[in-house]
């Protein structure tokens, strides 16, 4: 699996250049001439994008500055009172301070697990069988429900759980830990589980184009292991860093069932407020917070992106 | 290199991988070994005896929520959206080898859906659907949902695949005769069979596990998900880790199957496979 964030068409002209028969590159002028096939075959992907990606978010635009009722979901409007709304209650300030300080502590503990995790796979394994098992290892509780995952840790982490049964028979504590389970330590537990994944694949990947003959220059230029690990590898593996971190900032500034499961209503996040909005059919107001939301995804990934020009690194 | 002495890093690492897998796997096994509580068991440990009785408890009428229902619908959106990944990232990696105007906005817009926070997403569509009085169901909406988390997964391994396709394969079958849909049919689809069947495990299996894409999208009828979900609020019984022990083997069944169907077409490529092209 590789993941390239960089539109591949532009390789095309390349192999057709390369190829040094004649009929080939007479082959891809005709499929040049005939992009009629390529829109057919692009078609079923466009539509699906268009009519549920597209027009959808085109929509949430449009319906935060709509006016709602009670009874009445959609009212047709040009209002800002959606966003005035938002900026004007202390309780959205409180949940994205709380949102941002998950993304910052996940993002922090999930790229240093997932570099050194990748690291491992990726240059203290000599075997590619062993590299590929254990990838796999990493990669099939991925497949699994994430309902299935949180809901796990709650008879680790409750109350009478394992985690309090332990530290208790140790004499660590001396009664049971409520903090565990439904608090902001539990659903960053969650995110760790659900997303190192997520950093560990893109990192992996980049660090598998790494070169080894650099690694073998710096070892014989006297530089140790961790020498090697700081000044060759880290700076070569930055783009799988940066597109890991992308996912995870993604992933845990909209989440809303994590929070929700192992928060047990005493978390609340900017997408658990969005939920908690559209369970009431506030679809105008629940609009403009996700048109917020949005915006700063798209600033922090942006920050990500100027930090590590990603299409350079690739 | 080989048998040159392990660094001490290695060592260490080796720890903090195990760790980690211990904490991957973990919380999953307790699930699974307190799914067979005993009767009179509850939801942590201690284990009260060892019963199937969680188990047999599922397959009673109405013991709670819809539990089969909303199994059978998300098998087969699974089964709906697993076909229209494989085929449609299918398509959409054959169009990516020619240039075509807007493959580029085309595919920045496939990486958007991919990073988009689901909430938004789930909220869009689900607008959609109510600005244009068209009931929200599982089948529309919901599939519709599903599409754009499973599709950009399917379109990059597509893409991955096609950059590294030798296209000498199908010039050889031009040579011989072959129109474009036999190239296609008989050429490049057997050659990339095992990563279909990878394209088809994601789809599947993203779609029978998402949640966040689907809770505004699916309408009156619930996913197991969000049944799941809605459960484990009010769960006093272990029946939820019977449920969750069941839908995690299920996962575990179709991962396992892909792996071993992929493994068996790469064994019988090298028994019956030829040696063609072996020596350039």
């Amino acid at each position: 699996m590789t993941i390239t964030l960089r539109p591949p068409a532009s390789d095309i002209g390349h192999c057709a250049a390369d190829s040094s028969s004649a009929r080939s590159s007479e082959a891809a002028a005709v499929r040049r001439k005939l992009p009629i096939v390529a829109y057919l075959e692009a078609l079923p992907l466009t539509l699906v994008f268009l009519l549920f990606f597209v027009v959808p978010i085109a929509l949430v635009v449009v319906v935060s500055f709509f006016g709602y009722e009670t009874y009445r979901i959609l009212i047709p409007a040009f209002t800002l009172d959606n966003f005035r709304d938002v900026f004007s209650e202390s309780v959205t300030y409180r949940t994205y301070l709380t949102t941002v300080k998950f993304c910052t502590v996940v993002w922090a503990i999930t790229a240093i697990l997932g570099f050194f995790i990748a690291y491992f796979l990726a240059f203290q394994l000599r075997s590619r069988v062993s590299q590929t098992v254990l990838l796999l290892v990493c990669s099939i509780p991925f497949w699994t429900s994430i309902v299935i995952r949180m809901i796990a840790w709650i008879p680790l982490l409750g109350r009478n759980g394992l985690v309090n049964r332990g530290l208790l028979g140790m004499g660590i504590v001396d009664g049971p830990q409520e903090w565990l389970l439904y608090s902001e330590f539990a659903v960053i537990i969650g995110y760790v589980h659900l997303y190192t994944l997520m950093m560990i694949v893109p990192i992996f990947n980049s660090m598998m184009r790494i070169d080894r003959g650099l690694v073998e220059a710096a070892t014989d230029a006297g530089a140790s292991t961790l020498q090697v690990l700081w000044t060759v590898i880290l700076p070569l593996s930055k783009s799988g860093v940066a597109i890991g971190s992308i996912f995870v900032i993604a992933m845990v500034m909209g989440d809303f069932v994590t929070v929700d499961v192992l928060g047990g209503g005493q978390v609340a996040s900017v997408g658990k407020q969005i939920a908690t909005q559209l369970s009431y059919l506030q679809f105008p107001p629940a609009a403009a917070n996700a048109i917020v939301l949005l915006l700063a995804v798209i600033a922090m990934i942006a920050l990500l992106v100027s930090v590590v020009d990603i299409r350079k690194e690739l | 290199m080989h048998g040159a002495a392990r660094p001490p890093i290695f060592y260490g690492l080796a720890v903090l991988f195990g760790l980690f897998v211990v904490f991957l796997y973990g919380p999953i096994a307790t699930v699974v070994v307190l799914a067979f509580q005993g009767p009179e068991g509850g939801l942590v440990f201690p284990m009260n005896g060892v019963s199937l009785h969680w188990f047999a408890e599922l397959f009673r009428p109405q013991s709670i929520g819809d539990i089969w229902g909303s199994f059978d619908r998300s098998i087969a959106l699974g089964a709906i959206v697993m076909v229209a990944t494989v085929l449609f990232s299918l398509l959409g990696g054959l169009a990516y080898r020619r240039r075509f105007p807007g493959a580029t906005v085309l595919f920045y817009i496939v990486i958007a859906s991919l990073v988009m926070p689901s909430v938004v997403v789930s909220l869009g569509i689900g607008a959609m659907f109510e600005m244009l009085g068209i009931e929200r169901a599982w089948y529309s909406s919901a599939l519709g949902a599903h599409l754009t988390w499973t599709l950009p997964f399917g379109l990059l391994i597509m893409l991955a695949v096609f950059n590294r396709f030798n296209p000498a394969y199908e010039e050889a079958a031009r040579d011989l005769g072959a129109g474009g849909w036999q190239t296609v049919r008989y050429i490049v689809v057997p050659i990339i069979a095992p990563s279909l069947v990878g394209v088809a495990l994601f789809g599947f299996t993203m779609s029978y596990d998402e949640i966040a894409r689907t809770s505004q999208s699916v309408g009156a009828l619930n996913t197991l998900p969000l049944e799941l979900e809605a459960m484990q609020t009010n769960a006093t019984t272990p029946v939820i880790y019977a449920l969750g022990a069941m839908t995690t083997g299920l996962s575990l069944f179709v991962i396992g199957a892909c792996l071993l169907g992929v493994m068996a077409v790469r064994r019988s490529r090298d028994r019956f496979g030829s040696d063609a092209g072996k020596a350039v």
